[in-house]
């Protein structure tokens, strides 16, 4: 059904496995954080969320600026910036570079804009092949699935289910300790590194100062695909720019802590440009794929442009109620969790993903968590009264349609009905209740979600 | 868009002008000033910085070794090594402390694919270290002829050498020493720990695609 949740979410929800490996991924992540974050181990942790937020806002509202310094900049150290609308865009530019340069292979390394666009599908329609190296996308590379999760993209899966999923696919004897599974995946990308002609990454931070890529990660497989092949593309979404090398000092300080609790992650890159004269190795061509996508629709409004100041560290997915109960890909794009609640309906429209801003108990523990204070809940409610409002405009029964439509799915799926109505339970809800749709569903007398949902509140009555 | 005539608008152009009619600017405004950059101080005696530095690298699972002069150093080498094939970067205070005068070790490259050879099949990886952030217990690695990346990278193990000086207290101060690092190299790349993954229900590996061990070697006096 369109603009309306997927069947999945009853799935995840009767699934204990799974309910467990998102619980207990996510507390962890929780966990590491809160260890990272507090006032003795960072001190400055407000005032850093402060800054980068000012940052953040300023480069955003001069965008256009901070391009073309980092173009010039990016040109000044032999590299060269390409601007791609699309997705397409993008596959044409790298086809095109590879015909050219009679590459086979490609090396990447995770970047959630590249998913965004579905890189790979588009180049292996071509017989270009595409290699996934961080091992948690290299695993969900085999298994044909999207990541889970922004920083943790396998986190649903157990070793059980890479242990079949090599053997199945790689042709190696069962395996099921992660250790050695991680050395099986190193010795095949290994091979792979050696090999690639083109490493593609995507890049956490673009500098405008420097006309520099940088690359924060842990395992080393970005730093290989930017070290051994000849070719170095970053693709990068064109709000990922910042001023100053210096402003760095704020946002890895931020960045690592927010996402695992590590202060700086294993390898942070700093990459501006093509090896140097004498260098013995890095690459000869350095590019950056600045990529709009429908981003550049996202900045008219003063407030909902703040979407454009993600870091993408995951935080508000592992603090979200709902995302803990629903899991990653119960959300129609591949930006999951109170993020992807925000950005998915305005880049795809909110006739289309119009769901996805009631997808939330409104609890606020996103806008808490949230390193560059993205007013989060503020802007889920301001999309809320635009899906309404964009229902009405579809013509008259538009809005009852619509919340039918929710509804009717809620009510034939009790449980994942019960599941989120007792998420919703503490604050707004996550039935349309704005707008128009406030006095629709009071009219059709739905379960109260005030204190104490109603079934909860039938089964203690029974119970007792 | 049709004909002849209809002027051919590229995507830099487009992208441009979108963000501009979106935000209400116009083409050649320069930006409102933006606050300096917030660089914080360390706060703290310089002395403390090798032992927090120790202190902090070896909580990742890294080691470190303090020797008092480059003397020190080869001796305490050749016994890490034994009998394990190394290769070293070119920079001069490796030579300077001996280590390319080891046996094990291979080292004066000067051509790319020989280098990426020897990486690859090496079994220990030897490069001197720029700077070194004590708060984080981080290596700083600034890419140049005499400093190839692959050393700190293809090898299970990595080995940095240098002077006690070279530490710092933090990215900050880092980042107020070297506020363009672009002048100065291709690529800066900050080393905090061993390669490590949590992508299988999150536990702990280290040694994913980088080097699954790291040792700092630190000369308290750098001559000898
Ligand atoms: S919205 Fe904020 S908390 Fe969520 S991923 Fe982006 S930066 Fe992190």
């Amino acid at each position: 059904m369109q603009g309306t949740p997927t069947g999945g979410i009853q799935q995840t929800i009767g699934d204990p496995r799974l309910q467990l490996a998102i619980y207990s991924a996510t507390r962890r992540l929780i966990e590491h954080r809160a260890g990272a974050v507090g006032s003795e181990r960072l001190p400055d942790y407000q005032e850093l969320r402060t800054r980068a937020n000012q940052i953040k806002q300023h480069t955003i509202e001069h965008l256009d600026h901070y391009l073309e310094q980092f173009e010039s900049n990016v040109a000044a150290h032999g590299g060269k910036v390409v601007y791609c609308r699309t997705g397409e865009d993008v596959s044409d530019f790298v086809l095109g570079l590879a015909k050219e340069r009679k590459a086979h292979l490609i090396v990447k390394s995770k970047s959630m804009t590249t998913e965004e666009v579905h890189f790979n599908e588009r180049l292996e329609r071509h017989q270009l092949e595409t290699v996934e190296t961080d091992l948690g996308e290299y695993i969900l590379q085999l298994a044909h699935e999207r990541p889970y999760h922004i920083v943790a993209p396998a986190l649903h899966m157990t070793r059980y289910d890479v242990a079949e999923l090599f053997t199945k696919t790689l042709g190696v004897a069962k395996e099921v300790e992660p250790e050695k599974q991680t050395k099986i995946a190193r010795a095949t990308l290994r091979e792979k590194f050696l090999g690639a002609d083109i490493g593609v990454t995507g890049a956490n931070f673009l500098v405008a100062d420097s006309g520099a890529v940088v690359l924060v990660e842990n395992e080393g497989n970005a730093r290989l695909s930017t070290s051994a092949p000849k070719i170095h593309i970053a693709v990068a979404g064109i709000e990922k720019v910042i001023p100053r090398a210096q402003d760095l000092a704020v946002f890895l300080d931020l960045l690592g802590r927010s996402a695992t609790g590590q202060p700086l992650t294993v390898y942070t890159s700093f990459l501006s440009g093509p090896r140097r004269a004498g260098e013995l190795d890095g690459p000869d061509e350095f590019y950056v794929v600045l990529l709009d996508n429908g981003r550049t629709k996202l900045l008219k409004d003063p407030e909902k442009r703040q979407s454009l100041y993600c870091i993408r560290c995951g935080a508000c997915l592992n603090h979200c109620p709902v995302y803990r109960k629903i899991g990653g890909h119960n959300y129609p794009w591949v930006y999951s969790g109170p993020i992807g609640a925000i950005i998915t309906p305005q880049f795809h429209g909110v006739s289309e993903d119009g769901w996805l801003p009631f997808a939330s108990s409104l609890c606020g523990a996103c806008a808490e968590v949230c390193p560059v204070k993205i007013e989060i809940p503020k802007l889920l409610l301001k999309l809320r009264s635009e899906v309404t409002e964009a229902k009405r405009a579809q013509g008259s029964g538009g809005v009852e349609r619509f919340a039918f439509r929710v509804w009717a799915w809620l009510m034939t799926h009790p449980k994942t009905y019960l599941a989120l109505a007792r998420l919703g339970s503490k604050s707004a809800g996550l039935l349309p209740k704005v707008g128009p749709l406030g006095s629709w569903t009071s009219q059709r007398e739905l379960p109260p979600m005030a204190s104490q949902s109603f079934h909860r509140w039938w089964a203690q009555r029974r119970r007792s | 868009m049709v004909g002849p005539e209809a002027a051919v608008v590229t995507a830099r152009e487009q992208i441009l002008a979108d963000i501009r009619t979106a935000l209400g600017r116009a083409g050649n405004a320069t930006p409102a000033p933006l606050a300096p950059p917030m660089l914080r101080n360390p706060q703290m005696d310089r002395n403390l910085y090798i032992s927090l530095f120790v202190q902090n690298l070896e909580k990742l699972a890294g080691k470190a070794f303090i020797v008092p002069n480059p003397a020190a150093v080869a001796p305490m080498l050749q016994a890490l090594l034994k009998d394990q094939r190394a290769v070293a970067s070119n920079a001069p205070f490796l030579a300077a402390c001996g280590v390319t005068g080891l046996a094990q070790v291979e080292s004066g490259f000067t051509e790319p694919e020989a280098l990426r050879q020897a990486c690859a099949t090496a079994g220990v990886g030897i490069t001197s270290a720029d700077y070194a952030l004590a708060a984080t217990g981080s290596l700083v690695m600034l890419a140049s002829p005499q400093e190839a990346r692959l050393i700190s990278l293809l090898p299970p193990v990595h080995v940095a050498v240098f002077p006690k000086s070279r530490i710092l207290g933090n990215l900050d101060e880092l980042l107020a020493r070297i506020p363009q690092p672009a002048e100065q190299t291709s690529s800066m790349v900050l080393i905090t720990g061993p390669s490590r993954t949590a992508d299988i229900e999150q536990i702990l590996i280290r040694g994913v695609h980088g080097p699954g061990e790291v040792y700092a070697v630190i000369v308290e006096e750098e001559n000898s």
